[in-house]
């Protein structure tokens, strides 16, 4: 008999057959339910899934059919003209589509810097021990529900705003070359400037918390190198940690931009309701949104309600753009970590 | 001044105005929430939870408006969150890096931060014109809609926490894959779950467009939600935009309320979480 | 005569083997990562009721080697093997496999130690509910008996309440041996159950070993040769995915047949 082969571990001469004992305990039945079920249990979690991807779809779509009678009627000068009358049934998008940009680029002028210096703050000038309340309080500013700051903006603030700001605002920019005609009117705290301001108060939480979230995220190990060098922390956060985080700090901005873009409450109370696009800041206008909080329900004919919906319908392509830019960079970003500039 | 002393003004001036960014947004916070409550306050009596709304000018409660809300609310949970969990157990146990998956992750984001007024139109098209009325139905279903993607995003992430070796010791005792998941992998981070659906009922409680177009609102007490329904968001809309002053008052004691539920979920959410993931 | 030279006769040689027969008989194995060839032509068996160990320096394929013998690569796509395991008459390695129903018969004990979030007595209960029905008076028994066998049950018998979670480390493992055993399989599987413990729990737990291979087949991978010298009766050497040794422990720490054998266990590499 041959020795055991040390290049395998078979041991010659058992024939494997011979000694297999079948022993197979006893299963109970339903064995073949388990494959069964299991499969039940993944497609339904597939076909859950494809429901989420549904509903973007049948959202589109829905519009699309729901406006469509105001397209065909108005066709691309919808887009372009500046006209609102339910009487003789003429709408145009313009002055609504005005004021959303507006108000947006406004709130975004002033939270973009607050939110970068509140995220410089958590991030390198807060003792440790504040950090967590501070953030949290941050966080929960995101938290208040938009109808809050909606009246709040137009009982307390606008009051406020009127009385002293954009007197203010008037008497310094009033004379300045390109300023002055955005900052001429009655100062009633209402309108599109007020409207702006607002939001953005709405917005900080929401970009800071993200730039909060991207600052975090740099390794310590470069900062540290720089400080090595002797730079300030200004200047690490201006050439160090800003480059490196560049990718996802747009890609907050734009969420916070979508965010301004729809928003209804914050801006309806106090933009005025008026179909206008005038230079000044201080009229009242309307954006998309808080045209359609106003008016929606009161439309009574198709062709108005059609071109209501036309401009939900353009509000969404809107924020759907900015949003799937603001993922395409963020995701880039979770891909590149550690990528130079 | 030499350039070292400009570069130290620079740093002293930019420190000193991101402290004064932090100040901004603090005073902010604390000056909505203190009107808030302040104005909330002076409204606040048990009269709120007993009586219904008011016609313009005469006194009354916001009893109709909350439980309406509660049962909107209330239902759009239901309905969100098995969607959400499945969809969520898809992505993370499943479908994982398929085309499929990462298409759907993507339109879940988008559906995110999608503007709110604009899922109140969708429902108005797909039901409430076609039923021909406003419901309570179709408001839970816009509220769904807004909810679900949240409670994906926060499943999924949760999901993805769970380390491999647990997965594989369950697998390894020959349990079906359901199995696993349901009673293995998802129980490990339930807490972090909940967390998740509790955050997507904080969001949805304070949404008032949506609402705007779907349950709209009714004078009466009603839990027939077939029916327009009354709810805080919009009735605290309709109050405040109003010349009325008992209305407005009405008004800022339901913004209270809901303030109140917000931050109070909000909280639990978050101490919730920071047990599971503390441990 | 001494017990050296009447295993080395060739007549006694043979009674002995065939009184053990190869619980799982492992034919020209090769596995792949993707592209990359982990296993190369393994040719071994895993002895009924006695303890194999797999020892080798990292990344020689010991632990793929393991996870082949229940399936466990098959949770990952690019993962495939191929040639033959014959295990309970067929092979395993095949495509008509009851995935499930060959992990109840072949378990497995993990590096780290992975109680399920939930109370100890449902650790146990679990996997025995999935294959069996028992009263809940039965099902109280086989706890204990399971948390017996494991040296765990007087340490916590009046906590069975708990989170498995809120053990030590030693015991969590131990409490996953548990639940290895308790669903009656006939292979266990070990890989580097002790690595991530100390001492004591180490030793603790290689008694437990030594106990437990009166009942069932024992595999076990371990980068702790003498952990392998202590507890395995039969040993292979692996290396790149290939079978260097195989053979009785004592033989292959003693009188190892390969240069390349004795050059790792003498650590002159590894």
């Amino acid at each position: 008999m041959a020795p055991p082969n040390s290049a395998t571990g078979v041991l010659p001469s058992l024939p494997l057959d011979d000694h297999r004992v079948e022993r197979e305990p006893p299963r109970p039945h339903g064995r073949a339910m388990a494959h069964w079920k299991d499969r039940l249990f993944e497609h339904a979690t597939l076909a859950f899934a494809l429901l989420v991807l549904a509903m973007l779809f049948a959202i589109l779509l829905a519009l699309v059919v729901a406006a469509l009678p105001a397209m065909e009627k108005f066709g691309f000068g919808f887009l372009t003209t500046n006209v609102w009358n339910p009487v003789t049934m003429q709408f145009g998008a313009l002055a609504p589509m005005y004021g959303t940009l507006v108000t947006s680029a406004i709130a975004l002028l002033i939270a973009v810097p607050v939110s970068f210096g509140i995220a410089l703050f958590l991030t390198e000038m807060c003792p440790v021990w504040l950090r967590r309340p501070l953030g949290t309080a941050v966080e929960l500013l995101a938290a208040i529900p938009s109808i809050i700051y909606g009246m709040w903006g137009l009982f307390v603030f606008a009051p406020y705003f009127g009385d002293y700001i954009q007197p203010a605002l008037t008497r310094v920019f009033g004379n300045v070359w390109i300023l002055g005609p955005l900052f001429q009117g009655a100062p009633n705290g209402i309108g599109v400037l007020s409207a702006g301001v607002i939001l953005s108060v709405m917005v900080i939480p929401f970009i800071a918390s993200v730039m909060r979230d991207v600052f975090e995220i740099v390794p310590p190990v470069l900062k540290e190198s720089a400080y090595g060098v002797g730079a300030t922390t200004w200047e690490v956060v201006w050439n160090v940690v800003l480059p490196y985080t560049r990718v996802g700090v747009i890609g907050g901005v734009m969420l916070g931009l979508g965010r301004a873009l729809g928003e209804t409450m914050a801006v309806t109370f106090v933009i005025g309701n008026a179909y206008r696009i005038s230079p000044s800041l201080f009229d009242a206008g309307n954006s998309i949104a808080s045209a359609l909080a106003n008016e929606f329900n009161e439309a009574a004919d198709p062709v108005h309600s059609a071109a209501l919906l036309s401009l939900g319908l353009l509000l969404f392509v809107l924020t759907f753009i900015v949003l799937a830019l603001s993922r395409l960079l963020l995701s880039q970003l979770a891909k590149g970590e550690g990528r130079t500039t | 001044m030499n350039l070292y002393d400009r570069r130290l003004l620079k740093n002293r001036f930019n420190l000193v105005m991101s402290l004064a960014t932090m100040v901004f947004g603090l005073f902010f916070l604390l000056w909505i929430l203190g009107v808030l409550f302040y104005k909330g306050f002076e409204a606040l009596s048990p009269t709120l939870f007993l009586q219904d709304t008011p016609p313009p000018g005469a006194a009354g409660g916001l009893r109709n408006a909350i439980v309406g809300s509660v049962m909107i609310v209330g239902l759009a949970t239901l309905i969100s969150t098995p969607i959400g969990i499945m969809a969520g157990i898809y992505l993370a146990e499943y479908g994982r890096d398929t085309w499929v998956a990462r298409v759907t992750r993507f339109v879940n984001d988008i559906l995110l931060s999608a503007p709110s007024i604009v899922i109140g139109l969708f429902i108005y098209s797909v039901v409430v014109a076609r039923t021909g009325h406003f419901s309570g139905w179709a408001g839970s279903l816009a509220l769904a809609v807004i909810a679900v993607p949240v409670v994906v995003r926060t499943t999924e992430n949760m999901l993805l926490l769970v380390p491999g070796s647990l997965r594989e010791a369950a697998v390894a005792m020959g349990a079906p894959m359901s199995t696993v998941i349901l009673k293995v992998t998802l129980r490990a981070v339930r807490a972090g779950v909940m967390t998740g659906i509790l955050l997507a009922v904080a969001r949805v409680s304070g949404e008032t467009a949506p609402l705007l177009f779907t349950a709209l609102n009714n004078q009466f007490f009603t839990v027939d939600m077939s029916a327009p329904m009354a709810n805080l968001p919009v009735v605290i809309f309709q109050f405040a935009m109003s010349p009325f002053r008992e209305w407005q008052e009405l008004a800022w004691a339901g913004a209270l309320l809901i303030t109140l539920s917000v931050l109070i979920i909000n909280i639990v959410a978050r101490s919730l979480f920071r047990q599971q993931s503390g441990r | 005569m001494n017990d050296a030279t009447l295993v080395a006769r060739p007549e006694v040689t043979h009674q002995i083997r065939s009184r053990t027969e190869p619980k799982m008989a492992i034919r020209g194995l090769d596995f792949f990562y993707g592209g990359f060839q982990a296993l190369k032509n393994i040719n071994l068996d895993v002895l009924d009721k006695r303890v194999t160990a797999f020892i080798g320096p990292s990344g020689c394929g010991k632990s793929t080697l393991l996870r082949v013998l229940n399936r466990m690569y098959s949770l990952y796509p690019g993962q495939r093997a191929t040639g033959e395991v014959l295990f309970a008459g067929q092979n395993i390695v095949g495509s008509k496999v009851d995935l499930n129903l060959l992990r109840a018969k072949v378990g497995m004990v993990f590096q780290k130690p992975t109680p399920f979030p939930m109370s100890i007595y449902d650790n146990i209960a679990f996997g025995v509910s999935l294959y069996e029905r028992l009263t809940p008076r039965a099902m109280d028994e086989r706890v204990e008996w399971a948390l017996s066998k494991a040296a765990l049950w007087r340490e916590v018998k009046d906590k069975l309440k708990q989170s498995g979670m809120a053990l030590s480390g030693g015991q969590q493992q131990r409490l996953c041996i548990a639940r290895a055993v308790a669903v009656h399989p006939e292979v266990v599987l070990f890989d580097e159950p002790t690595s991530a413990l100390d001492p004591i729990s180490t030793a603790k737990i290689e008694e437990l070993i030594a106990e437990l291979k009166h009942d069932y087949t024992i595999a076990i991978v371990t980068h702790n040769m003498q952990q392998a010298a202590r507890v395995s009766d039969f040993t292979a050497y692996m290396y790149l995915g290939e079978l260097v040794e195989y053979g009785e422990t004592d033989q292959l720490f003693l009188r190892p047949r390969e240069k390349a054998t004795e050059d790792y266990i003498t650590g002159r590499f590894g």
